[in-house]
C-alpha cells in the first residue's frame, strides 16, 4: 500500500492543536517515513493536490471561509477528525454564542479603551469573510468520523491515533483523556 | 491589464491572513494589503467571567505562545489581588514565572526559526514548495531538523514543569504560582541526558547563530535589502535599560535611535498608544498618540528589542548584541530579515537565563503567592516572542471581568508587516507580467520574518493558499491562477 496522505487545517482554533501535534517531537521524523503530507499550514501546499486519507480539523466554524474549507476537506479526505475541543464543540470561541456579533464588534472596534475610531469604521471589506452568528462545531456542518478530545489533545494521544489509523489497528482512548483540559 | 494577486492562505504562518496585491496596466504594484480575516471577540465574551479565570481563558487566543497570554493576564491579575506590579511577587513566584517565560521564548523562537523560516534559507525563496518546508528540512538536513525539534522540546518541557502542561497550562495564578520546581525537575534540565540539558541548548543556540551568520555572509544583499525600511521601535526594558522580556518600563526609539517614549510605567499605556481601525482588516493599527496615525507606528519583537535595549544582561548574548549593533554603527536596525538574527540572539539569551534561574535556590522554594488589597483594575504587559503584549482588565464588585482590552504583539506589527509586504511586492513583481509562485512566496517570507502568529492578532489562527486574480478595469475576473 502507498503511504497514507494527511492534510490538516486550522479553522476557528488557536493553533494549539497543531502545536500539540508537533509535540510528538522526534517521532515526527518517524511519521514522515510513514505518511505523506498534503495541504497543511505547516508546509507550503495551499490547495489540495490529491485526495487524502486523513484530514485533521482544528477549530470550529466562525466565518463563511471556515465552512468552505471544512466542506472542501470533507470532499477530499476519506477520514475526517475533529481535532481538539474547538472542532468538537466550538471550544472557547463558542463563549460568544449567546452574544450578538454586533456587540462583539462594537467592543473590539468602537469601545476599546485604546481604540481611536471617531469615524466608527468597522471591518467590512469584501476581502473579509462574513462572520457567522455563532461558532459551529464541525459535525454540525459536515459528517465527522472521529473526535479527539482535549484542549489541545495530548501529543501521545495524537501519535497513538495516527499510528492506529495508519496501521489499521484499534485506537485506545483511555478514560483520563476524555476531558476538556 | 490591471490585476489583483491574492495570497491565501499565507502558509508557515500560523494565522488567518491573506494578501492582496493590485497591479496596474503597466504591471506596477499600486496597492498591497495584509488582511487578517478572522475575528473572535475575546474582549467581549470574557466579560462576566470571574477574574481568576483570565490567565487560563485568554491564552486560548494563541496556541503558539499561550504562555505569553497566560503570564500577561496573570500580571494584570497580580494588580487586582493587590500583589503589585511585576516585582511584588515572592522570589519563587517571580522566578518560576520567568523560567516559564524564557522556556516559552526559547521554544517559540526555535519553532519560528527552524520549522517555519529555515526552509526559505536552506532551499531558497523560489524553491519547489513541495520540499520548501520542515519536512523537506527533515529529509535533507536532518541534523538541523533534529536540533530544531529538540530545542523546541526542551522549551516545552520547561513549560510543562512550570505551567503543568505544554500548551494551555495553569501554573500562574493571581499573585504568584501554584507550584515550584522539585529538585528532580531542576536536575533533569541541568544534567539531563544529551541533548536535553541546558548546556547543550546554549551550545546549539550558538550553533544556530553561526548558521545564520554564514547564510548572511553568503546572501548579504538579500538579507540586508529584503524589506529594509526605517521605523520606530518599541519594547519593555528593565529600569536600567537592560533587555528584560518579563517585566519593565515602556521605551520607544525613533529610526535614529532617539528616545521618543521615555521608559514610562505601562499602567497608563492608553495615554501613549492608540489603535486605528481600517475597514479591510480585523487587526487594528496601533500608533504612538503623540506622533499621530501617520507617523506614530512602530515595530515590536526581536528586532525592536535589539534596538531599544542598551545591553543584554547575560554574557554570551551580550557579545552577540554588540556585534549586531555594530553592524549598523549603533543606529537602529530596520532590516526585516535581521529579525531572524535578533531572534537567535534571544534564543541564546533565553537559554542563558534558564540556566541562571535553574541554579537559583529560590526556584525550588515554597513561598508561592503574595496577597494584598483587592483592586478593580489591572494592566499586564510582557515581551512575548513576537513583541510587546498588552492585557488590561477591570472587574466589578462581584469579581467578574467587566472590561478587557488586548493589544497583541502581532497587532503592534501590523503597519510594519504591511510595509514589508509592499516593499517586497514592489521589488519582486513590478514590471513582471507573469507572477511566479516564487514571487508570491517572497511576500510570505516577509510576513514570516515578523510573525508566524497571526493567530493572536485575529484573536484566531490558520494558513493561506496563493491565488492570483487578473481583473479588468471594472473588477471582473479575467483569469485566475492558483499555486499549489
Ligand atoms: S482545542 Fe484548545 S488548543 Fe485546540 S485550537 Fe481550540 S483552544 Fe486551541
Amino acid at each position: 500500500m502507498s503511504r497514507p496522505i494527511i492534510a490538516t487545517t486550522s479553522l476557528a482554533g488557536c493553533f494549539g492543536c497543531h502545536m500539540s501535534f508537533l509535540d510528538i517531537d522526534e517521532r515526527i521524523l518517524d511519521l514522515i517515513e510513514l505518511v505523506e503530507f498534503n495541504k497543511s499550514p505547516i508546509d507550503d501546499i495551499k490547495t489540495f493536490t490529491k485526495d487524502c486519507d486523513i484530514g485533521l480539523i482544528e477549530g470550529g466554524c466562525c466565518n463563511t471561509e471556515n465552512i468552505h474549507i471544512l466542506k472542501e476537506f470533507r470532499k477530499k479526505c476519506k477520514i475526517l477528525i475533529s481535532f481538539g475541543e474547538c472542532a468538537i464543540m466550538g471550544g472557547l470561541p463558542a463563549l460568544r454564542n449567546d452574544i450578538s456579533v454586533k456587540e462583539c464588534l462594537a467592543e473590539a472596534y468602537l469601545d476599546g479603551i485604546s481604540t481611536v475610531n471617531k469615524e466608527e469604521i468597522l471591518p467590512n471589506d469584501e476581502e473579509l469573510p462574513m462572520i457567522l452568528n455563532k461558532v459551529y462545531p464541525c459535525h454540525e456542518v459536515v459528517k465527522m468520523d472521529y473526535h479527539l478530545p482535549g484542549c489541545p489533545p495530548r501529543a501521545d494521544l495524537i501519535w497513538d491515533v495516527l499510528h492506529a489509523l495508519i496501521l489499521g489497528t484499534d485506537v485506545e482512548l483511555p478514560y483520563e483523556v476524555v476531558k476538556y483540559d | 491589464m490591471p490585476k489583483k494577486i491574492t495570497i491565501e492562505p499565507v502558509t508557515r504562518v500560523e494565522g488567518h491572513g491573506k494578501v492582496t496585491i493590485h497591479m496596474d496596466d503597466s504591471n506596477q504594484v499600486v496597492q498591497s494589503r495584509l488582511h487578517i480575516v478572522e475575528f473572535r471577540g475575546f474582549e467581549r465574551f470574557i466579560q462576566g467571567r470571574p477574574y481568576w479565570e483570565a490567565p487560563v481563558l485568554v491564552q486560548r487566543l494563541c496556541g503558539i505562545c499561550p504562555v505569553s497570554h497566560h503570564l500577561a493576564a496573570a500580571k494584570a491579575m497580580d494588580e487586582i489581588v493587590g500583589a503589585g506590579t511585576g516585582d511584588g511577587l515572592t522570589p519563587t513566584g517571580e522566578k518560576m514565572r520567568r523560567l516559564m517565560h524564557y522556556g516559552q521564548i526559547f521554544q517559540s523562537h526555535a519553532l519560528h526559526f527552524f520549522h517555519l523560516a529555515s526552509p526559505d534559507m536552506l532551499f531558497g525563496i523560489e524553491a519547489d514548495p513541495n520540499i520548501r518546508n520542515i519536512i523537506g528540512v527533515a529529509l535533507e538536513h536532518q541534523d538541523l531538523a533534529v536540533q530544531g525539534v529538540m530545542m523546541r522540546k526542551f522549551g516545552q518541557e520547561v513549560i510543562q514543569a512550570t505551567a503543568g502542561k505544554k500548551i494551555h497550562g495553569t501554573g500562574a495564578i493571581p499573585g504568584g504560582m501554584n507550584k515550584s520546581l522539585t529538585p528532580e525537575e531542576r536536575d533533569s534540565f541541568l544534567l539531563g541526558k544529551d541533548p536535553l540539558n541546558v548546556d547543550k541548548m546554549i551550545e546549539w543556540s550558538l550553533g544556530a547563530l553561526d548558521f545564520f551568520k554564514s547564510y548572511h555572509s553568503q546572501n548579504r544583499e538579500l538579507v540586508d535589502n529584503f524589506a529594509n525600511f526605517p521605523s520606530s521601535h518599541l519594547s519593555l526594558v528593565r529600569k536600567d535599560g537592560a533587555m528584560d522580556l518579563y517585566h519593565g518600563v515602556l521605551r520607544a526609539v525613533d529610526a535614529e535611535g532617539k528616545k521618543i517614549l521615555h521608559d514610562v510605567d505601562y499602567q497608563k499605556y492608553y495615554e501613549y498608544i492608540g489603535e486605528e481601525v481600517r475597514s479591510w482588516s480585523y487587526m487594528k493599527f496601533p500608533f504612538l498618540k503623540e506622533y499621530g496615525k501617520e507617523k506614530g507606528w512602530y515595530r515590536v519583537g526581536p528586532l525592536a528589542r535589539m534596538n531599544t535595549a542598551d545591553f543584554i544582561p547575560t554574557p554570551l548574548a551580550q557579545k552577540e548584541h554588540e556585534i549586531f549593533r555594530a553592524y549598523t554603527n549603533g543606529k537602529p536596525n530596520g532590516m526585516s530579515m535581521h529579525m531572524h538574527w535578533a531572534r537567535l540572539i534571544e534564543i541564546l539569551h533565553s537559554a542563558e537565563m534558564m540556566k541562571e534561574l535553574l541554579y537559583d535556590p529560590d526556584i525550588t522554594g515554597d513561598q508561592l503567592v503574595t496577597k494584598g488589597n483587592k483592586q478593580y483594575e489591572g494592566v499586564g504587559l510582557i515581551e512575548a516572542p513576537r513583541g510587546t503584549l498588552f492585557h488590561h482588565y477591570r472587574i466589578n464588585e462581584d469579581d467578574q471581568i467587566d472590561m478587557a482590552n488586548l493589544i497583541v504583539s502581532t497587532t503592534n506589527n501590523n503597519t510594519p508587516m504591511n510595509l514589508a509586504v509592499e516593499s517586497v511586492a514592489k521589488d519582486y513583481m513590478n514590471g513582471h507580467a507573469v507572477i511566479s509562485e516564487g514571487m508570491m512566496n517572497a511576500v510570505e517570507v516577509a510576513i514570516r520574518a515578523y510573525d508566524p502568529c497571526l493567530s493572536c492578532a485575529t484573536h484566531a489562527l490558520g494558513k493561506m493558499p496563493l491565488e492570483i486574480k487578473i481583473l479588468d478595469k471594472s473588477g471582473n475576473i479575467l483569469d485566475k491562477k492558483r499555486s499549489s
